[in-house]
């Protein structure tokens, strides 16, 4: 880390101040990156937020153990194709010749997989395949925060003629703000760190999505690439750790979820 | 309290209540195919052929190839280019279980050390392991990859061990267990029977913190099988490449991604389907033999935060 650090202030050993990042962030290439983590990461919280609180208050809700127990681990089982797989098993779903769904693809004017992953398409793609392998980790730790909420509050709020859904709004969801808030702070930085799924499509795609979607493959090629510029290359991955780096120290220090002494 | 909660409890009247039971059950219907559908279909495909895949004769997405079908593809998939995937799914193996070995014996002292004992800069060696905690993992490849190579490093197996043992989560995950389940007394009497620091550590401590141990494992196993982006990078040689990595360079032999292939190198879709099943294979097991810790353990691993 410090090396990285070292290396984004140097050229050739010598002290340089701010070129490189000035290089970097002047690279044709940098501000569209920027723009398309940053749509995707807005895309994926907002829909990452609203689903997760909601299938957790829903799963948590039911009655019959069985099925809570069931759907719980249904929902979890696709985190163990994280990375590279489920992007393998997302460009199939998005085939029209071999994709299950194509119907659906049809029915939605989608009918050659790269009209599909055309550039305004993709953010909603990466969430898709985001939500389907992060999600249920998710919901079962808002599921176990929902159990902590002790029973004779919820006991209380029935009495007083609270239905399902005014609990959820008034007692169920602000309780779980901490866990929703360290929820969208880990996504927060982990989304910015795309790297896998363009990389994959940009393989599968032939070009269709370029080599340089995100911040992360824009570090890549500029380091590996014609340019071998490895002190550009360190400068964007700084920026991108003062970034996470920023949300977690946020996180610690204000949160409170962590304070144990 | 007392005297409301003997009243009989009004609730909502019953076709609001039976509204919302169907509206939830619609929702986990619609949500467990969302999650379920993608993997049924990874289960059948590689029973099919690639006419029967695309379904040119009316097959039905959901259906069974031929066990005959599966054998085929079996066959031309594992001795696709001298039989590389074996040598991808050993490197994986070896990467993972290197990495683990290596995690669970720096993590869980450390977290024991942390929980357990008092010394100069522990909370500030708490608050930097959280930070980094939070970091994603991925934010830290390339200054990985700039500072291993200027150690030479670069290219070896050790350039994909020694970044996957580094595993922060695990060392808070053991602290926290420490420190809420562990005893000073029961540490205390040992070292009065005369028990070294190190004897109460392997005699006491570990044996009760077996469940944590497995916790550890299981997210650092799982994380760097399926990490896809230090791999990437650390080992660009064929030969040394992860499942997860080689799957991806598969791609490039297939011919509905990229049609200028020469036939001879072709993997057929059906042959992919199968080789990211294989790929994930160890991971599933894993998953479904941890089905009751993952749907309870982690609950109680999470919330004890």
């Amino acid at each position: 880390m410090l090396y990285a650090l070292y290396l984004s202030f140097t050229a050739n050993g010598s002290f340089v101040g701010f070129d490189n990042f000035a290089r970097v962030f002047g690279d044709f290439r940098f501000l569209p990156a920027v723009q398309h983590v940053a749509v995707f990461v807005v895309i994926w919280l907002v829909t990452l937020i609203v689903l997760v609180t909601v299938l957790a208050l829903v799963v948590h809700a039911v009655r019959a153990r069985w099925l809570s127990a069931t759907a719980r681990f249904l929902f979890y089982i696709p985190g163990a194709l994280a990375g590279a797989a489920s992007v393998m098993l997302w460009l199939f779903m998005l085939t029209p010749s071999v994709s299950p769904v194509a119907g659906l693809l049809n029915a939605l004017g989608l009918k050659t997989f790269t009209r599909i992953v055309s550039l305004e398409n993709l953010p909603v793609v990466f969430t898709i395949v985001a939500f389907w392998t992060g999600a249920g980790g998710w919901i079962i730790i808002m599921y176990g925060a929902l159990n902590t909420i002790s029973s004779d509050v919820m006991e209380a709020a029935r009495i007083d003629g609270a239905g399902p859904f005014k609990t959820a709004w008034y007692i169920q969801i602000p309780l779980m703000r901490k866990w929703i808030a360290y929820m969208a702070v880990v996504s927060l930085a982990g989304g910015t760190q795309l790297f896998a799924e363009p990389k994959i499509l940009a393989l599968a795609s032939r070009g269709v999505v370029p080599q340089e979607y995100s911040l992360n493959q824009l570090a890549y090629t500029i380091a590996f690439g014609p340019q071998a510029d490895y002190n550009g290359s360190a400068a964007i991955s700084i920026v991108l750790l003062i970034v996470a780096m920023g949300l977690s120290a946020i996180f610690v220090f204000r949160g409170g979820l962590f304070d144990r002494d | 309290m007392t005297a409301t909660s003997l009243r009989v409890v009004p609730s909502a009247p019953a076709p609001a209540r039976w509204l919302g039971r169907v509206l939830a059950i619609a929702v986990l219907a619609f949500f467990s195919v969302f999650f379920v559908l993608p993997l049924a279909w990874l289960l059948l495909a590689p029973t099919k052929s690639t006419t029967q895949l695309d379904g040119l004769h009316g097959e039905v997405p959901f259906s069974f190839g031929s066990f005959g079908q599966l054998a085929a593809n079996w066959e031309h998939l594992t001795h696709f280019q001298e039989s590389i995937i074996w040598t991808w799914l050993g490197n994986s193996v070896f990467y993972s279980v290197a990495a683990l070995v290596v995690t669970i014996v720096i993590t869980i002292p450390a977290g024991y050390a942390l929980a357990m004992t008092n010394f100069r800069l522990r909370r500030a060696l708490l608050i930097t392991t959280l930070m980094v905690m939070l970091i994603p993992n991925t934010a830290l490849v390339l200054p990985i990859f700039l500072e291993l190579s200027a150690i030479h490093v670069f290219g070896s197996p050790l350039a994909v061990i020694l970044p996957f043992s580094f595993f922060p989560f695990g060392v808070y995950l053991a602290y926290i267990y420490f420190s809420t389940t562990m005893s000073h007394d029961l540490l205390d009497a040992a070292r009065i029977d005369g028990a070294g620091e190190f004897k109460v550590f392997t005699r006491i401590a570990m044996p009760l913190a077996t469940p944590v141990i497995a916790l550890v494992g299981f997210f650092n196993f799982v994380g760097n099988w399926n990490n896809y982006f230090l791999p990437f990078i650390m080992e660009p040689q064929t030969q040394q490449m992860p499942i997860q990595v080689g799957l991806a360079n598969l791609i490039s032999s297939v011919e509905t991604f990229n049609p200028t292939n020469v036939a001879s190198t072709v993997i057929s879709l059906p042959q992919l389907a199968l080789a990211t099943l294989i790929s994930v294979a160890p991971v599933l097991i894993v998953f479904l033999f941890s089905q009751r810790f993952l749907v309870t353990g982690l609950t109680a691993g999470a919330t004890k935060g």
